[in-house]
């Protein structure tokens, strides 16, 4: 089954600059998808609307059976609480330790005390981060501060987790554990993963599916995919 | 209970907010409670005109003097007629010889002039003393009962009555319209403080947001923020109504200058104004943040 649809999907900015054209693409349930692209490619634009920080000027987005280019601002929680999403910047609060900042996605949800402390610590120790739970994020290390978010965008046990270049501020050894986690977590979760990236390792490695965009559009989609130059 | 949750939550965060930026947030407060002593003030003042006014007017007696030359006959007729009248509470008639000895019962200089009085020499007038039901229709009432017959003068202390009553009006407005000033400047102050606090906090948010927070739990800590501020602002102007007014009427009996202006009970007075000077500072917080978070916090 599709986790994702996207049908026809354009999207123009405002000053006129064309991100994304004629885009068809379906991702299943449970796949690791790589989207990879130079500069100006359209890989953030398109991440962008898969949570819904952007509209599409046309055509149909369908994430987990939520039509997001039809999604109006006040219902975007709705999707949002859906997903997971990882930046390459960690985007975590540095007055909160690591329980709290993993902790926040599930307060600011509502959820009950218990609940928030049986699956906040599943999703550090997902992570392998128990032992630093007290710590704060400025006593991490960048590779560290990347697995608190990930344990925060999945401790709502999303369906989809949606990472747009996690890998990019951390040296080849720790990018590599960041991915490994999220193939575990793809695998022990049934996790939907899309993750947009540069690292052309890591894209080698996992060998997993790898769609290339170029000026916009869906140039190559490979399903064991590697990272060819040329295609880029 | 999930909207319980949500809203311990808010008002947890709105104090830690306050006090994390004190500096900022007292600058709205002070600004609140100085608004809120004097819409406090203002309000006390104007209902204790408000009840000595209705004392004083309940208190307000036409006196109507007859012609020298009426029958007793008359006198019962014109009785008749003025009691048919709409306006009229109570119609008394004093002959002059009560008038007389009252006025001898008053002062010994009148005891010996009116003294040697008989009933022919008395050149006081018989009179009825009316009470009106409305004070506001005594004029008309008045020259109604003047062109009766064998209506000699008709009298009332309305222009006295009136100053007084319009004095206190002029204050009530002035007062009026410094608090309206007052409440304004507290908003943008309050709006203002939201301002940055949103600003201080636009990580936070824009995390709330990608987490999936609803737009609801986004703005209601800032709104509950706002009505803290409030809240805290009016504890001083709370303190002083109950306290400062308690010691006022302690000190003044109750009355003030004369037994005509009696000031309103304290209790349950003063309560009712400390409610309604809190729900005032928190309404007052709450349109200053909810402006503020319209303005400021794009969901």
């Amino acid at each position: 089954m599709d986790l994702i649809r996207i049908k026809d999907v354009k999207k123009q900015y405002k000053n006129g600059v064309t991100a994304i054209s004629d885009l068809n693409l379906a991702i299943k349930k449970g796949d690791f998808a790589f989207i990879i692209g130079g500069s100006g490619s359209g890989k953030s634009t398109l991440i962008k609307m898969l949570y819904r920080e952007e509209k599409p000027t046309a055509g149909e987005i369908i994430v987990g059976g939520i039509n997001v280019a039809k999604l109006r601002n006040k219902k975007v929680y709705k999707l949002r609480r859906k997903l997971g999403i990882v930046f390459q910047d960690y985007r975590l609060l540095p007055k909160l330790n690591v329980y709290e900042n993993v902790a926040f996605a599930l307060e600011v949800l509502g959820a009950k005390k218990d609940e928030i402390r049986v699956k906040t610590l599943k999703a550090i120790e997902l992570v392998g981060l128990k032992a630093k739970i007290h710590n704060y994020p400025d006593q991490l290390s960048g590779g560290e501060q990347q697995r608190v978010a990930i344990a925060r965008a999945i401790v709502n046990e999303p369906k989809l987790l949606i990472c747009d270049e996690p890998t990019g501020n951390l040296d080849p050894e720790r990018s590599m554990e960041i991915v490994k986690i999220l193939e575990e977590i793809n695998q022990t979760c049934k996790t939907t993963i899309i993750m947009a990236t540069h690292d052309r390792d890591i894209v080698n490695k996992m060998q997993k599916r790898v769609l290339v965009l170029k000026d916009g559009r869906l140039v190559k989609d490979y399903e064991k995919g590697t990272y060819h130059n040329e295609d880029i | 209970m999930k909207i319980f949750r949500m809203l311990g939550r808010s008002i947890r965060d709105a104090f830690k907010s306050v006090f994390r930026n004190f500096s900022l947030s007292l600058a709205s407060i002070s600004c609140i409670t100085i608004t809120l002593i004097i819409v406090a003030v203002s309000m006390v003042a104007s209902y204790n005109v408000e009840h000595f006014s209705k004392v004083i007017q309940k208190d307000v007696t036409m006196v109507v003097f007859l012609n020298n030359e009426i029958t007793q006959e008359e006198i019962d007729d014109l009785s008749e007629k003025i009691n048919s009248l709409d306006n009229i509470e109570t119609c008394d008639f004093k002959s002059k010889e009560q008038s007389k000895e009252e006025m001898m019962s008053e002062s010994d200089v009148f005891e010996g002039i009116m003294g040697t009085w008989n009933e022919e020499d008395n050149p006081l007038k018989d009179s009825f003393l009316i009470k009106v039901k409305d004070i506001n229709h005594i004029k008309d009432t008045a020259d109604t009962i003047k062109s009766l017959e064998k209506v000699d003068v008709v009298n009332y202390g309305e222009e006295m009555v009136g100053n007084l009553i319009s004095a206190f009006k002029a204050v009530e407005k002035i007062s009026v319209i410094a608090v309206v000033a007052l409440i304004v400047v507290t908003v943008f102050l309050i709006i203002n403080t939201i301002k940055l606090t949103i600003f201080s906090r636009k990580r936070e948010i824009s995390i709330m947001r990608l987490v999936g927070a609803s737009n609801f739990t986004i703005k209601t800590p800032f709104i509950v923020e706002g009505m803290v501020l409030g809240l805290i602002g009016s504890i001083i102007p709370v303190l002083i109504v109950i306290y400062g007014y308690t010691l006022l009427f302690d000190h003044f009996d109750g009355v003030l200058y004369s037994s005509l202006i009696q000031m309103v009970n304290p209790q349950p007075f003063v309560y009712l104004v400390s409610i309604l000077v809190i729900i005032i500072g928190m309404l007052v917080g709450m349109i200053g943040s909810a402006s503020a978070v319209r303005k400021y916090l794009k969901v």
